[in-house]
C-alpha cells in the first residue's frame, strides 16, 4: 500500500510536468504575444520590444518553461515584478516564495490575490452538485437495473438519454426561460451578492441544476448498465435460490457488485464537472474559477492559465487516485501493487 | 414417465410444459414430460447441450426468468405446487425444500462477500437464528465438505479458493438449511478428473449421511453412472428413455440413447476394434421441432406414418424401463451396433518429431524493484520423447500440467527457454512463427479448443482457409482458391456453401470441422490438436475423432493430441505422455500406461475417471490437497507432495529416476518398476444385478 | 488427401444451425430508440442539404423590418435575431457546419485513435507503456479547459476545431481499442493467422479491427452528438466559428443577452441542438441495445 502511495505520488508529479509543459508550449507559442498581451493594445511597439528582450522570450521554450517552473518553486524570481519594468506589479508575499504562479496581466494582481476566492466560488457550486449527483444517480440507477426492461427502467433510460443530449448552456436557457423570464421564482443572474434582492441560496439553485441535469444523466445510465448486468450474473440466480427475498438480494449482493464499474466514472464526472462549470458559470456570471480561466485563456494570460490548469489537474488526478483506492475497497480481487 | 404420482414420490412432474415467449412469439423448450422422483433416491437426467435440462431444473425452482413460463402441468414438491406457488412459499421451497449445486461455483458465489458472509444468511433466513449460531453451523457444514481450515474459509473471498474448494462451498451452501432434494447442474463440469472424482465420492457420501434426495444433470454418462440409481435420457426437452441405472446401460431401447452410448470412449476398447457411431446431423432448433417423434430425422429407423405423426407415447420396455419409441422392439434391424470399420493409420519408423530437455520457463518479475527473489514459473521442464510418422502420440495431464504449454511450443506460438525441438530435422525450439519458413510452417499446424474462439467471426468460414492456401503458395487464383477450400471442406464433410457462412451460423462442431479443414490447408506433416474435442457433445466428438481418424490414415500426419481425458486418449493414442506440474511422469505404448505397472499419480488419474459403465468397479485411489503451484516447484519429485505412495524424504529431494519398463514403457519414479507392477488393475468387471439381466 | 471419404455414419453436414442475426443495420428498425434517433439526424441532414433550395431568406441578411418586433410571424417562422436575421434560415445554414465537422472531426479522431489503440494493444510492452501513458495525460485534463486553451490561441477555424477533436478524443478512442484488442489477443483465431504468418498490420486491421465495430459504433455517434456539445460550448464562449456565419453556439449566445425579453432567440437555437445531439445518442443507445441482443 505504502509502495502503491508512493507510485501513483511519482506519476501524479509526472503527470504535472508534462500537463504544464503542454500548456505552456500552446499559449507561449508565439512569445510576441506576452509581450503585447502584458502591456496591452495601446502600448507602443518599442515598449513591446523592450519588455521581450527584458523578459527573455526570444529564449527557446524549454529555457522560458524552465525559468516560469523556477519561479513556481521559489528558486527565482518572478521577472515581471522587476521594478526596472517599470509595470508595478507586486505581490505582498515577495517576488521569490514556493507556490508562486506568478503576476496576472488580466487582473493586474498576484495570482494567488486572484484564484483562491474563485476556487473557493466554485468548489461551493461543484460540490453541491456533486452531493446530489451521487445519491440520485444511485438511487435511480439501481432502480431502473434492477428489473432491466420494465416501465420503470425504460422511463429512467429515457430521461437519462434526454438528460445528456442536453448541453448544459442549453439547459440553462431552458430553465432561465421558464423559472426567470416566465415564473419570475428565481435570479436569472449568480453575482453572489444580496445586492439584487436575491439571496445567495437562490441564486445557487439554478446553477446546480444545470449541473445535476447533465451528469446526473450520465451516470444514472452508467449504474443502470452495471446493475442489470449484475443482475445477470450467476451468483444473483444463487441468492434468489437460497430464497431470499428480493430486497435482500439487491441491497445484499447487487448493489456493491453494481458499485464497481461505475465508480470510476463517478468520480471522473468530477472532471466532468470542471468542464461544466465553465458553462454554467458563464451562462449565470457567476464568480468563479471556471470563467476566469476563460477570460485568462481569451486575454491570453498565460500565468493564469497555468496555474489554473495545474489546479484542475491536481484534482483530476487526485481523484483518479481516490477512485482506484475505493475501486480496491469495493472489489477484494483488486489488490493495490 | 408418465406413471401416476406415486405416493412416495418427492418430486413430481406431470405434463410439464415449458415455454419461452418472444416477441416473435412463443417457443416450447419442453412439450410434455412427467417424471416422479422417490424421496432418497438418486435420479440422473442425461442429454447433451440444448436439451432442456438445465431449463427443467428451473422450471422445478420457479425461476424460468421474465420470457420462461410453464405452460402447462404441475411441478409437485413435497405435496406443494411449485408451478402455482406466490412469492413467499416460492421463498420457502427455496433453499430450505430443495437447494441447487450450479455448474460454474466461480461464477455461483458473489466475489465480493466472504465465504462466511454467503453461508451464514441461510440459516439465518431459514431457521432464523442469529449470527453467531449461523456462524457455527456454516463452521460445521464445511467441516462436512471436507475443507481443511473452516474458519479461514469463511474469513475468504471467493477468488481466494481452488475451483474445486469453491465447488465444495457451493456443496455446503446448498447443504446448511438441510434440503430434502439436492438438485445438481453438471456440478464437476470444467473441474480436473482428481478434483471430479473426489466431489462425487463428497455428493455420494453426504446423500448416504443425510439422506437427501439427488436429482443429478450432466452430460456425461461416465459421471452419472457414478452416482445415480435411475436415470432419464432427454433429447430436445423431450423424456425419450428412463431406466434403472444398470438397466439403461445394458439394454438401452432408443436409438438416440443407443447412440449416446455407441459415442462414449470406452476403456476397454480403442480405435483398432472400435469405430464411434456418430449421430448423423445435428438437433434442430427449438423453433423446428418435427412432429412426431423429435428424434425422427436424425434416426436410422425413422417410419414416416408410425414415427412423424403424432407426439411418441412412453411404453414400458421391462421393470421401471420405459422407453418413447413406436419401434423399440425392432432397435437391432434397424439400428447398427457398429460402424464400418476405418482402419486406422500404422505407424511408421520414421521420426517427425523429438523433443530433448525441452524447458520452458517463464520470469514473472522481480518483487519490488530489484529487492527480493525473483519468481520463476517452470511450464515445462526437461521434456524428452518422440512421435514417429502417422502415429497419434497423445500428452494428457490435468490443468497446470503445461501440455498445452508445449503444444504451443510445436507449433510456434511461444519460444522454448531450452532443449531442442527436432521437426523432420530442424531445431524449432526457438523458431516462433515468425520466424519459421512457410514450408516449416504450413509443416506444422494446430487446431484449437475452443470452437468459439478458433474461427473470426468477422470472416466466412472459408476465409481463413483461402489465406493460408495463398500464404502457403498452394492457389493463387480466385478459381484455384475457390477449388482447393471446397475440397477441403468436402474432406471434413461438410457441404461446400458454409465457406460463406460467417462462424455465428454454424454449430460447434462444424467449426472445429473448419477448423480441422484449415489446418490441413497447407498439408501438414505435424497436427498439433490442443483438447479439440473437449468443448463438444459426446455425439460431435465422436464424429469428429473418426474424421482425425479418417484424414490421417489417408495422408499420414503425425499427431500430437493434448487431452485430459482419459478415456478418449485410450481410443486413440498410440503411445501417451503423462505429464504433472511440467514435467514427464510416465509415457509409452498406450496399452502399458493403462495397466500395471503405473504411475503412482497415472494410478490416481485412472482411478478417478468417470466410467460410462456401472458393472465396471474401480479401484479406490483419491489424492490429497491440491496441486502445488508451478512456481515454487518441490525440489525431487513434482508428484512427492500428494503421493499415496510417497517412500520419504528421498522423494521430496532427488529427481525420481527415469525407469525403463518393458515395450518401451518409462515411469519416472523412486519405486522400482517391479513393485509398481505388484498392484491389482485399477478396472475391475463386476457381476450384473439381477434386476437389471437382459430380458430379451 | 482430395477426395472426400465416404461413411454413412457421419453424412455432410448441410444445413447452417439456428439463423444468427443479420447485420445490424438491417435490424436497426427494430429498436424504436435507434429509428427515432434516425429520424432526427435524417431530418437535420435533409434540412441542412436542402437549405439552397428552400424558400428561406439568405442567413446573413438583415430585416431591418423585423428590427422592430422580431418575434415568430408568418414571414420568420421562428423570428429574427437581434440583427433582424432570420433564425430558421440561420438554424439551418448553421446545420450544415455542424452536420460536416461533428462527424468530419469524429472520423478524424477514430483514424488517429484506431491505429494507436491497436498497436498499444497488440504489441503490448513498451509502444503499449508510451501510448498509455500520453493517452493517460491528456485524458486527465478538464476536456473544456483543453478546449478553450488551444482554440484561444490558435483561433477558431474549422480545422482547428477538428484538430482539438482528434487531439482530445483519439486518447479515448485509442484506449477502447486498445481493450477491445486485448480481449481477443489471445483468442485462437489470431495465434491462426500468427501460424500461416500473417503481418502485424494485417493481423490489426484485418483481423482485430473488424471485430470491434460493435461497440466503436455506438461510441462513434456518442462521439458524434458529443462533439456537437462541444462545437455549442465554444460557440457559446464565444470561440464559435467567425461571424457572420450562423453557428448555433454563437446563436444561442447572443440570445441570450436578450432572453428576458426576447426568449425566443436563445430558445429555437437551444432546441435545434438539443434534438440534433438528443437523435445521436438515441441511436447510440439503439445500437447498443441491438449488440447486446446477440
Amino acid at each position: 500500500m505504502g509502495g502503491y502511495i508512493i507510485k501513483r505520488g511519482a506519476s501524479l508529479i509526472l503527470t504535472l510536468f508534462a500537463a504544464s509543459f503542454l500548456v505552456f508550449a500552446v499559449t507561449e507559442f508565439s512569445p510576441s504575444n506576452v509581450a503585447r498581451k502584458t502591456l496591452g493594445p495601446f502600448a507602443l511597439q518599442s515598449q513591446v520590444d523592450i519588455l521581450y528582450e527584458k523578459l527573455g522570450l526570444q529564449d527557446p521554450l524549454a529555457v522560458r518553461y524552465t525559468r516560469w517552473l523556477g519561479v513556481l518553486l521559489g528558486l527565482k524570481a518572478d521577472p515581471l515584478q522587476d521594478p526596472a519594468l517599470g509595470l508595478q506589479f507586486k505581490d505582498p508575499r515577495g517576488d521569490k516564495y514556493f507556490g508562486n504562479f506568478g503576476y496576472s496581466t488580466l487582473y493586474k494582481a498576484p495570482v494567488n490575490d486572484v484564484i483562491w476566492s474563485r476556487l473557493k466560488a466554485t468548489a461551493a457550486l461543484a460540490g453541491i452538485a456533486f452531493a446530489l449527483i451521487v445519491p440520485l444517480s444511485l438511487l435511480f440507477g439501481v432502480l431502473a437495473g434492477m428489473r432491466e426492461g420494465s416501465g420503470l427502467d425504460r422511463t429512467i433510460s429515457v430521461f437519462g438519454i434526454i438528460a445528456t443530449s442536453v448541453p448544459e448552456f442549453a439547459s440553462g436557457v431552458f430553465l432561465v426561460a421558464f423559472f426567470v423570464v416566465t415564473l419570475g421564482w428565481l435570479p436569472g443572474t449568480s453575482p453572489l451578492d444580496s445586492g439584487g434582492g436575491w439571496p445567495i441560496w437562490s441564486q445557487m439553485i439554478l446553477p446546480v441544476t444545470v449541473l445535476v441535469l447533465y451528469d446526473a444523466g450520465y451516470v444514472v445510465r452508467m449504474v443502470r448498465g452495471s446493475m442489470a448486468e449484475v443482475m445477470n450474473k450467476a451468483y444473483i440466480r444463487t441468492a434468489v435460490l437460497k430464497g431470499l427475498p428480493m430486497r435482500d438480494v439487491v441491497v445484499r449482493h447487487a448493489v456493491r457488485n453494481a458499485m464497481i464499474a461505475p465508480f470510476t466514472v463517478i468520480l471522473l464526472q468530477i472532471n466532468f464537472l470542471i468542464s461544466g462549470v465553465v458553462v454554467t458559470e458563464m451562462v449565470f456570471a457567476y464568480p468563479g474559477f471556471g470563467r476566469m480561466i476563460l477570460d485568462a485563456s481569451l486575454f491570453g494570460d498565460i500565468a493564469l492559465i497555468e496555474a489554473a490548469t495545474l489546479i484542475a489537474l491536481t484534482i483530476a488526478i487526485l481523484t483518479q487516485l481516490v477512485s482506484d483506492v475505493g475501486y480496491a475497497v469495493l472489489n477484494p480481487q483488486i489488490r493495490l501493487a | 414417465m408418465s406413471a401416476p404420482p406415486a405416493p412416495d414420490g418427492l418430486l413430481v412432474l406431470d405434463h410439464v410444459k415449458v415455454e419461452y415467449v418472444s416477441s416473435v412469439g412463443a417457443v416450447t423448450a419442453i412439450p410434455d414430460l412427467s417424471i416422479t422422483i422417490r424421496a432418497g433416491e438418486s435420479y440422473g437426467l442425461v442429454g447433451e447441450s440444448g436439451c432442456g435440462k438445465s431449463t427443467l431444473l428451473m422450471a422445478i425452482m420457479g425461476y424460468l426468468g421474465p420470457t420462461g413460463r410453464i405452460a402447462n402441468g404441475r411441478i409437485v414438491f413435497d405435496g406443494a405446487d411449485v408451478s402455482a406457488a406466490d412469492p413467499a412459499s416460492l421463498a420457502r421451497i427455496r433453499g430450505r425444500g430443495c437447494s441447487i449445486v450450479y455448474q460454474d461455483p466461480n461464477a455461483a458465489l458473489n466475489p465480493t462477500l466472504t465465504i462466511g458472509k454467503q453461508l451464514i444468511e441461510v440459516p439465518m433466513l431459514h431457521e432464523g437464528v442469529d449470527a453467531k449460531t449461523a456462524r457455527a453451523k456454516a463452521r460445521q457444514i464445511l467441516t462436512d465438505v471436507h475443507l481443511p481450515d473452516p474458519d479461514a474459509v469463511l474469513d475468504r473471498y471467493p477468488h481466494q479458493l481452488s475451483g474445486g474448494q469453491k465447488q465444495r462451498v457451493v456443496i455446503a451452501m446448498a447443504l446448511l438449511a438441510n434440503p430434502k432434494l439436492l438438485l445438481l447442474d453438471e456440478p464437476t463440469t470444467g473441474l480436473d478428473v482428481t478434483v471430479e472424482a473426489a466431489v462425487l465420492d463428497l455428493v455420494n457420501e453426504l446423500r448416504e449421511k443425510y439422506g437427501t434426495t439427488l436429482l443429478y444433470i450432466s452430460h456425461n454418462l461416465g459421471v452419472i453412472a457414478k452416482v445415480c440409481d435411475r436415470v432419464g435420457v432427454m433429447y430436445l426437452g423431450d423424456l425419450v428413455e428412463e431406466a434403472p441405472v444398470h438397466e439403461l446401460f445394458a439394454n438401452p431401447r432408443h436409438p438416440y440413447t443407443r447412440r449416446l452410448l455407441a459415442c462414449v470412449p470406452r476403456l476397454d476398447t480403442d480405435k483398432h476394434t472400435t469405430t464411434f457411431l456418430p449421430i448423423p446431423g445435428q438437433p434442430p432448433s427449438l423453433a423446428g421441432r418435427p412432429r412426431g417423434c423429435s428424434f425422427g430425422p436424425r434416426c436410422a429407423g425413422f417410419d414416416a406414418p408410425r414415427c412423424g405423426v403424432a407426439p411418441i407415447p412412453e411404453e414400458p420396455a421391462g421393470p421401471g424401463h420405459g422407453v418413447r419409441c413406436v419401434r423399440w422392439r425392432e432397435l437391432d434391424q434397424f439400428e447398427k451396433t457398429d460402424a464400418e470399420h476405418v482402419a486406422p493409420a500404422t505407424p511408421g519408423v520414421e521420426q517427425v518429431m523429438r523433443s530433448a530437455d525441452l524447458s520452458k520457463v517463464y520470469d514473472l518479475g522481480n518483487a519490488f524493484m530489484g529487492f527480493g527473489s525473483s519468481r520463476q514459473l517452470i511450464a515445462n521442464e526437461d521434456l524428452s520423447f518422440q512421435a514417429n510418422k502417422g502415429e497419434i502420440l497423445a500428452i494428457v495431464g490435468e490443468s497446470g500440467s503445461g501440455k498445452s504449454t508445449f503444444a504451443r511450443i510445436l507449433a510456434g506460438l511461444q519460444d522454448a527457454s531450452a532443449g531442442k525441438l527436432m521437426v523432420l530435422g530442424d531445431d524449432l525450439s526457438r523458431m516462433p512463427a515468425h520466424k519459421r519458413t512457410l514450408e516449416q510452417l504450413a509443416a506444422v499446424q494446430m487446431v484449437f479448443q475452443n470452437p468459439d474462439a478458433t474461427l473470426n467471426p468477422s470472416h466466412t468460414a472459408g476465409f481463413s482457409i483461402g489465406r493460408a492456401l495463398k500464404k502457403f503458395g498452394i492457389a493463387q487464383s480466385r478459381k484455384d482458391l475457390d477449388a482447393r477450400v471446397k475440397e477441403l471442406f468436402g474432406m471434413v464433410r461438410l457441404s461446400p456453401h458454409l465457406a460463406r457462412q460467417r462462424p455465428g451460423r454454424l454449430s460447434g462442431g462444424q467449426k472445429q470441422r473448419v477448423a480441422i479443414a484449415r489446418a490441413f490447408a497447407g498439408d501438414p506433416k505435424l497436427l498439433v490438436a490442443d483438447e479439440p474435442v473437449s468443448a463438444l457433445d459426446v455425439s460431435v466428438q465422436a464424429a469428429i475423432v473418426n474424421l482425425l481418424l479418417q484424414i490421417q490414415a489417408r495422408n499420414g500426419a503425425t499427431i500430437v493430441f493434448i487431452s485430459h481425458d482419459l478415456a478418449l486418449v485410450r481410443h486413440l493414442a498410440d503411445r501417451v505422455v503423462v505429464m504433472y506440474l511440467g514435467r514427464v511422469m510416465e509415457m509409452g505404448p498406450v496399452s502399458s500406461i493403462f495397466s500395471p505397472p503405473y504411475h503412482p499419480y497415472t494410478e490416481a488419474l485412472l482411478a478417478a475417471v468417470p466410467v460410462p459403465d456401472p458393472t465396471v468397479k474401480q479401484k479406490h485411489l483419491r489424492l490429497e490437497g491440491e496441486p502445488p503451484s508451478p512456481i515454487n516447484v518441490p525440489l525431487g519429485c513434482r508428484f512427492a507432495a500428494r503421493c499415496p505412495r510417497k517412500l520419504g524424504p528421498v522423494c521430496d529431494e532427488t529427481p525420481p529416476p527415469e525407469q525403463a519398463a518393458p515395450d518401451g514403457h518409462m515411469i519416472a519414479c523412486h519405486i522400482p518398476v517391479a513393485v509398481l507392477a505388484r498392484v491389482t488393475p485399477i478396472f475391475q468387471r463386476v457381476q450384473t444385478p439381477a434386476g437389471a439381466a437382459n430380458p430379451s | 488427401m482430395s477426395a472426400t471419404i465416404d461413411n454413412a455414419a457421419a453424412a455432410p453436414l448441410t444445413a447452417p444451425v439456428d439463423k444468427a442475426p443479420p447485420s445490424l443495420l438491417r435490424r436497426l428498425p427494430q429498436s424504436r430508440v435507434a429509428m427515432v434517433g434516425l429520424g432526427l439526424i435524417i431530418f437535420w441532414v435533409a434540412l441542412a442539404t436542402l437549405a439552397p433550395l428552400l424558400p428561406l431568406d439568405p442567413p446573413n441578411k438583415q430585416d431591418l423590418m423585423a428590427l422592430a418586433d422580431p418575434r415568430p410571424s408568418a414571414r420568420h417562422w421562428l423570428g429574427t435575431d437581434f440583427k433582424g436575421r432570420d433564425i430558421l434560415s440561420r438554424l439551418i445554414w448553421g446545420a450544415r457546419t455542424v452536420l460536416s465537422v461533428a462527424p468530419l472531426a469524429a472520423l478524424a479522431a477514430y483514424l488517429v485513435g484506431c491505429p494507436l489503440g491497436l498497436a498499444a494493444g497488440y504489441y503490448g510492452g513498451k509502444v503499449d507503456t508510451i501510448i498509455s501513458r500520453i493517452s493517460d495525460i491528456i485524458l486527465s485534463f478538464p476536456i473544456i479547459i483543453l478546449y478553450v486553451i488551444l482554440i484561444a490561441n490558435i483561433g477558431p477555424s474549422a480545422l482547428n476545431i477538428v484538430l482539438a477533436v482528434v487531439l482530445t478524443a483519439a486518447p479515448g478512442i485509442a484506449r477502447i481499442v486498445r481493450g477491445l484488442t486485448l480481449e481477443q489477443r489471445h483468442l485462437d483465431y489470431i495465434a491462426a493467422a500468427q501460424l500461416r504468418r500473417e503481418s502485424a498490420l494485417y493481423i490489426m486491421f484485418i483481423e482485430l479491427l473488424p471485430n470491434c465495430r460493435g461497440p466503436l459504433i455506438t461510441d462513434f455517434c456518442l462521439r458524434v452528438g458529443y462533439t456537437i456539445i462541444t462545437i455549442g460550448i465554444l460557440g457559446f464562449l464565444g470561440l464559435g466559428l467567425p461571424p457572420p456565419d450562423p453557428d448555433w453556439g454563437t446563436m444561442v449566445k447572443e440570445g441570450t443577452a436578450m432572453i428576458s425579453v426576447r426568449p425566443h432567440m436563445s430558445l429555437f437555437p437551444s432546441i435545434a441542438i438539443v434534438s440534433l445531439i438528443l437523435g445521436f445518442n438515441l441511436l447510440a443507445d439503439g445500437v447498443r441495445e441491438l449488440s447486446l441482443r446477440d
